[in-house]
């Protein structure tokens, strides 16, 4: 297996955008990765595209080659993949695009995440989205995918002492950063006395715990490290891309206030990288849902289990301690559009490793982790890059 | 939903009607083909059994839902539960019988057979197991039994009759 770089960037305004269609949002986003890669099309190898359900939202499935065909490619017949892994569809693209290059099957591939969600009624798209949990043996007795993760708040406010001020914070951090990223879908702040008495959604949850519905697309080129230099002066070379999987339905975890998917493709993802959780200074953390963050930073070792929650009221994470969490403003303030969230985490991560992320850059930011889930964690994603001195 | 794919789950659904694996004894809900626990999977393949849950369990987290899911939207704020059965194995579903506040962690409950939701006015109606808190006996077919499993599955209830 070789290094894998990423050679250039791309993504779009993430937000309601009635007046774009999802060809043209996901179209835009890879042109500018391969423009930011300085890469012809005709060394294009293939295109991998991360979308959780556009045959639910859209009415169209084999997505892949249309985006391809609408990039002016479709002449080139290049291989042009659909990968689907609920919330994590992105970075699961991500990581079949890595193994491509880094297998040699490959040399340059497009990256895409992209998901149009605005184009049926909230309740419908709601519907859509929770059937990332188990539909036969959660949806049907009347969950949805917020009240599962209220379920796994609760338990984790019993457990350890989490207080609902805890699980606000997050939120209130992602907003703060949003408000200086121009393509976030919020760019409003917000209090952690609006978050607490939002309105409720599923008990201890509030719809200010939760990320919105977006439409927005992300994409990135990948390449050969050894190569890299010929395409861009900053490379950042993919040290970590690992994915892992547990039961479907949240009741039947070993643990429910743990992600096992998240401890495992973390613990590959550190011990590939050879880093540990105190070398990453800027981290995009799957908050979902506020407590979806919260259990995050325990499955990936960042603080130990039961500690998410002091964490969290100390701002640990929020620009004190060696790891900035969210600066893109997290799923929450960014925005959620299902399939883009996986690149667009890590388009964020190449940009503070560049120096280029203005108002929100952490200074001398090196390592940084992209973390994306699936469903209430049947799924998740740890990639982990670095810079290239 | 089609009416088969509901209707094919019906022993499950309506009885809690789960699987036991042989070789170690686990058991589960809904039965699975293969035994997740043994250390070897292939030894367990057709030697899982049909178990028959006793409908006996306790909240082991819970949530008071406001934004209902699909066919749930004249029931909020409903109680919805992860609950550990007294055989092992944890479901999910509504509380009821009880004002949603009231659901604890810890609060003990029975499975109950109630109309989940219907899809529509003219639409097929879903039923399933909820649960209710134990003091509550006497409102479901299967209340006030014994936590012992039955080893036939009995289907004493009428649909017709059923309440959400």
């Amino acid at each position: 297996m070789r290094d894998v770089a990423i050679l250039g960037i791309g993504m779009t305004k993430f937000g309601e955008l009635w007046d774009r269609s999802f060809r043209e949002i996901g179209i835009e986003a890879g042109f500018q990765a391969l423009v930011d890669g300085k890469l012809s099309s005709h060394d294009l190898g293939g295109l991998y595209l991360g979308n959780m359900a556009s045959g639910a939202f859209l009415e169209q499935e084999h997505i892949a080659p249309l985006i391809l065909d609408y990039a002016g490619l479709a002449g080139h017949h290049l291989p042009a993949i659909r990968v689907e892994a609920g919330g994590a569809s992105g970075a699961m693209a991500l990581h079949e695009g890595y193994l491509a290059v880094a297998s040699g099957a490959y040399d340059f591939v497009v990256v895409g995440g992209a998901e149009k969600m605005t184009d049926v009624s909230d309740t419908e798209a709601s519907r859509i989205v929770d059937a990332t949990a188990d539909t036969e043996w959660e949806l049907v007795f009347g969950a949805t995918l917020p009240s599962l993760w209220a379920m796994v708040a609760r338990k984790h406010m019993h457990e350890y002492g989490t207080r609902r001020e805890d699980l606000a914070a997050l939120p209130v951090h992602d907003h703060l950063m949003a408000s200086k990223n121009p393509l976030a879908h919020f760019r409003n702040k917000v209090s952690l006395d609006q978050v607490i008495h939002s309105g409720l959604v599923a008990d201890p949850l509030g719809v200010l715990d939760c990320a919105p519905l977006s439409d927005g697309a992300a994409a990135v080129l990948l390449g050969p490290l050894e190569s890299a230099r010929k395409y861009t002066d900053t490379p950042v070379k993919i040290a970590a891309s690992q994915v892992a999987c547990d039961t479907m339905a949240l009741h039947h975890r070993r643990d429910l206030t743990t992600l096992d998917s998240t401890v495992f493709a973390g613990k590959r993802a550190f011990s590939q990288a050879r880093h540990k959780p105190s070398d990453i200074q800027v981290a995009e953390i799957d908050d979902a849902y506020s407590i979806a963050g919260l259990v995050a930073l325990e499955d990936l070792g960042f603080v130990a289990k039961g500690e998410g929650g002091v964490a969290m009221r100390d701002g640990r994470f929020f620009g004190k301690g060696p790891t900035h969490i969210n600066t893109s403003g997290g799923l929450k303030a960014q925005g959620r559009p299902f399939g883009a969230v996986g690149v667009a985490q890590v388009v964020e991560l190449v940009r503070q490793l560049r120096g280029e992320a203005k108002e929100r850059q952490v200074s001398g930011a090196q390592v940084g982790l992209a973390h994306n889930v699936g469903g209430t964690g049947a799924t998740s994603v740890v990639t982990v890059v670095e810079r290239v001195n | 939903m089609t009416i088969a794919r509901f209707w094919r789950e019906t022993p499950r659904r309506y009885n809690l009607s789960g699987s036991r694996c042989s070789v170690c004894a686990t058991v589960y809900f809904p039965p699975r083909p293969v035994c997740p626990t043994c250390t070897t999977h292939r030894q367990s393949l057709g030697k899982m059994e049909p178990f028959q849950l006793s409908g006996e369990g306790e909240v082991v987290t819970y949530s008071v839902v406001h934004e209902p899911a699909l066919g749930f939207e004249m029931q909020v704020p409903y109680a919805l539960a992860i609950v550990r059965a007294v055989e092992g194995p944890l479901l999910t579903g509504q509380i009821v019988n009880v004002v949603p506040e009231d659901v604890k962690i810890g609060l003990k409950v029975h499975a109950t057979f109630r109309k989940l939701r219907e899809e529509g006015a003219a639409g097929v109606i879903h039923y399933g197991y909820k649960f209710a808190p134990k003091e509550e006996a006497g409102t479901g077919p299967r209340a006030g039994q014994a936590a012992e499993p039955a080893p036939t599955p009995p289907l004493s209830s009428d649909p017709s009759r059923a309440r959400a």
